[in-house]
């Protein structure tokens, strides 16, 4: 029985080692492989690149682009203290939820436990603002594309010139790893775009780095106590496999 | 051994009880004494597994169901909401996401079980063909369930599978329209897909319960596919087989904790992270891994009638293996011919669910329809004819000999390798 | 099988007590896993973030003038926001609390004697009592009067008649600043 596992076993290998991606090999080159500290099974997310991030996106993404998943209190979980995140919440209008006593919907001032308010009030207006085109809401983008953060920092740093006989449509920009290769969105990050307030040279590639990492955050903020709840989780069970293993046998000595 | 323990006041409720509602004997003799063949290989863990899976999925999904709201509108945002402000409200998700895939793993390797060692020959047919029944009810639920968070594969799944119901001769597209319930995948088609999902499980649980009734009836089968003729070739359930099972659910844990905590989303697909919607269709529509094969049977046929019915038909197929296996002998480990045979059909499998997952174009479609073919090629045409030409090796006396005294062997038929344990 | 009734009958051999050890343990192992399962179950039917959000709610009370009342809403309930007039204050005061059916002093349920913030939900049986808006019927007392079953409520919101056992409640609040309360 076990050389036919085997032998099966090997030729199931090969079959799954076989391209599953896009069968359509055009060509996309490889995304840029980076370094994220939120990686691996031990991996955590860097506030302070979160917190950068959260400014890039405020300063830059959020003139086109909704978190609606977001609520302010969320940001504590940034590093930011309850004083610090009511100030970013009251700095935003939104409708009340209720109407005023004559009817009308009014706006007040962001509490933190309002959600972050889009650019726009509905997919109509941002489509009109954008030439037709819906800018994305990010709070999941991370996790809504092939690639993840790699392909979310490979499309903020891949813009490029057309390869000459690249026919571009007009309106459209040429991006290295979107799919098509012809994006909507112009360029969104220039060096110094942004000033960090922690000193940090605003490079695009620092910038689509951090933003990435806040991004990241934004569609997986569970992610740590996973990892933590996790490994806890595997410890105990890697014990409980020894026990039961070693019972196993003793209780079996006996019928052999 | 057949006495209800019982110390003290405890033992006499128990038995009070169990006088007038005999189940404490009952669970006794099915439980702890049912008589188990010793030789039972590690492939028998997996029976036990999918009802625990049952079981976990079915409590996780009540929790989720309690936080989760099934309209159009709010179902995305509910699932989203589950994930981040819920207590542990991700875990129970990623659990009850992941459960689902290993739930099917397990079946599937508890199937591919049946089929190598002949679980389902005379007389357990019908415990086959509950089995059969329950994955039916598996792939129901598993798809509709797909629907609920309402993501773009959920909505575009949900098309494209009751799409196939079209293919119906005449009254298709009115089959269609009452599943959906309106001119579109929509909201009616939601809260419809969330009511059964919740029901299914439950129906799933009644058969189940005929599945164990039946299994009890003549016992386990096992790896060497002959009966058991006595006390010498069985255990007792516990403590046996019961730390045996706790053993094998310890190990599985370790993987199903893995995908959850480590790589709850590898099994999946990214675009269900976007919200549906109804005026785009992704550009690759790909169902989860453990229907991909019917997927490329469906895809492999170039008549939209004829895939339904081949898709279906694959399915529908197992319920007459017991009838199409011609074999004297159970187990293929005294069938030289059909041993190897057996891991074609794995092969096959596999290879289907790679057609499935990849856009039908070049060379996908030329293995999908060979895949295809062979798929059936193998139980409509090698089952009965390999059971007819084939020689099986000759059976050992007993369970007891062979496990105990290996150097036993049947008088009949010639010299064969002595029977080893794996 | 007879293996296993050999070995229980006999005494105890090394082996027994090792492998009575080991299922004892093995049953602990399990026991622990198993509640600690158990608890995320349970804890996920407790007030999610977003509920626990709104656990707590800040109100301007600027706006309020004197004998005006304001009803919020805090944790699902009304808030009564009621600012005194100095006749209501001094109702409120001179009463004798011995004879209250729930003693209590106004005191004891004011920050600031002009601001009084109540739950404006009936003790009886729960229903909202009238008295907030301008033409209510605000009872006898000039407090608030529930129309379900005629509880009578003081300027201090004390039971004084009818059915509710208890004086409307007085929620968690502190002043935040001089015009702003943080209920919760």
């Amino acid at each position: 029985m076990p050389k036919h596992l085997l032998a099966a076993a090997a030729l199931i290998a090969a079959i799954c080692a076989a391209p599953l991606t896009s069968g359509v090999a055009e060509e996309m080159p490889p995304l840029p492989r980076q370094e994220w500290s939120f990686f691996g099974i031990f991996g955590t997310y860097d506030r302070a690149a979160a917190q950068r991030g959260f400014q890039v996106y405020k300063e830059v993404c959020s003139a086109c682009h909704p978190v609606k998943h977001l609520y302010f209190r969320d940001l504590t979980d940034l590093g930011y203290t309850e004083d610090e995140v009511k100030a970013i919440a009251a700095s935003y209008q939104v409708n009340n939820e209720e109407a005023n006593d004559q009817g009308q919907i009014y706006q007040r001032p962001a509490r933190p436990s309002d959600p972050i308010p889009g650019p726009f009030p509905n997919n109509q207006a941002a489509r009109a603002a954008n030439n037709g085109a819906l800018p994305p809401d990010l709070s999941m983008i991370v996790k809504a594309r092939e690639g993840g953060p790699d392909y979310v920092f490979g499309l903020l740093t891949g813009y490029k010139e057309p390869p000459a006989d690249f026919k571009m449509l007009t309106g459209m920009y040429y991006n290295e790893y979107f799919p098509g290769h012809q994006i909507a969105m112009p360029p969104p990050l220039n060096d110094g775009a942004v000033t960090f307030a922690d000193g940090t040279p605003a490079t695009v590639p620092q910038m689509a780095h951090d933003v990435v990492t806040f991004l990241t955050w934004a569609a997986e903020p569970n992610l740590e106590p996973r990892h933590r709840t996790g490994f806890k989780v595997m410890l105990f069970l890697v014990i409980a496999v020894g026990i039961f293993y070693a019972t196993k046998r003793k209780i079996w000595a006996t019928a052999h | 051994m057949a006495d209800i323990p019982s110390p003290g006041a405890g033992g006499r409720i128990i038995r009070w009880i169990d006088y007038r509602l005999p189940f404490v004997g009952m669970l006794q003799h099915e439980l702890y004494e049912y008589p188990t063949p010793r030789n039972l290989s590690y492939w028998w863990n997996f029976g036990s597994l999918a009802g625990i899976m049952l079981v976990v999925m079915i409590v996780t999904g009540i929790v989720l169901a309690m936080q989760y709201t099934p309209h159009a509108d709010l179902a995305f945002d509910s699932v989203e909401r589950i994930m981040r402000d819920v207590n542990f409200g991700w875990m129970l998700r990623y659990a009850h996401m992941n459960g689902a895939s290993m739930f099917f793993a397990i079946v599937y390797i508890h199937l591919f079980r049946g089929l190598y060692y002949g679980s389902y020959k005379q007389p357990r047919e019908l415990l086959w063909i509950l089995g059969v029944v329950i994955l039916v009810l598996m792939i129901a639920t598993a798809f509709m369930g797909y629907v609920l968070p309402w993501g773009q594969m959920s909505y575009w799944a949900a098309t494209v599978i009751t799409n196939l119901f079209s293919a119906i001769p005449w009254i298709g597209q009115s089959i269609v329209t009452l599943l959906w319930g309106g001119f579109t995948v929509g909201n009616p088609t939601l809260n419809r897909f969330y009511a059964l999902h919740y029901l299914l499980p439950f129906v799933i649980l009644a058969v189940v319960l005929l599945h164990l009734i039946a299994l009890h009836r003549f016992g386990s089968n096992n790896p060497l596919g002959i009966d058991m003729k006595g006390p010498q070739d069985s255990l007792p359930f516990h403590p046996y087989f019961t730390i045996k099972d706790l053993f094998g659910l310890s190990v599985f844990l370790l993987i199903y904790a893995f995908f959850v905590f480590y790589a709850p989303n590898f099994l999946g697909s990214s675009d269900n992270s976007i919200p549906a919607n109804p005026m785009q269709t992704p550009n690759h529509i790909v169902p989860e891994w453990y229907l991909l094969p019917y997927y490329a049977i469906l895809r492999s046929v170039p008549n939209k009638l004829l895939g339904v019915i081949m898709a279906f038909g694959s399915i529908f197929l197992l319920f007459i293996v017991p009838w199409l296996d011609t074999s004297p002998v159970r187990s293929a480990r005294f069938r030289p011919i059909y041993k190897w045979v057996f891991w074609l059909l794995v092969i096959d499998v596999v290879a289907l669910g790679w057609v499935g997952a990849n856009p039908p174009e070049g060379l996908v479609v030329t293995v999908g329809q060979i895949a295809t073919l062979y798929y059936f090629v193998h139980f409509l045409i090698l089952f009965p004819v390999i059971g007819k030409v084939e020689r099986p090796r000759p059976l050992p006396v007993s369970i007891g000999t062979a496990v105990l005294e290996p150097s036993r062997r049947t008088p009949l038929g010639g010299a064969g390798a002595p029977i080893a344990k794996p | 099988m007879a293996d296993l009734a050999h070995q229980n009958v006999t005494g105890a051999h090394p082996g027994e007590t090792r492998r009575d050890f080991l299922i004892l343990t093995a049953s602990a192992v399990g026991a622990v896993g198993v509640a600690a399962t158990i608890w995320p179950f349970i804890d996920s039917l407790n007030p999610a973030r977003d509920t626990l959000a709104l656990a707590t709610t800040e109100v301007d009370i600027g706006p309020v003038q004197v004998g005006q009342r304001l009803t919020v809403a805090w944790r699902g309930k009304p808030i009564f926001i009621d600012h005194r007039t100095p006749e209501e204050i001094k109702a409120a005061e001179t009463v004798d609390v011995s004879s209250l059916r729930d003693p209590q002093p106004d005191s004891a349920r004011v920050k600031k004697p002009e601001w009084l913030v109540i739950i404006g939900v009936c003790t009886h049986l729960g229903c909202i009592p009238l008295g907030q808006r301008a033409g209510d019927d605000r009872g006898p007392y000039g407090g608030w009067f529930c129309p379900c079953h005629g509880s009578i409520y003081d300027t201090s919101g004390r039971i004084r008649q009818g059915p509710a056992p208890l004086n409307l409640v007085v929620p968690p609040y502190e002043f935040t600043g001089d015009t702003m309360i943080k209920i919760g």
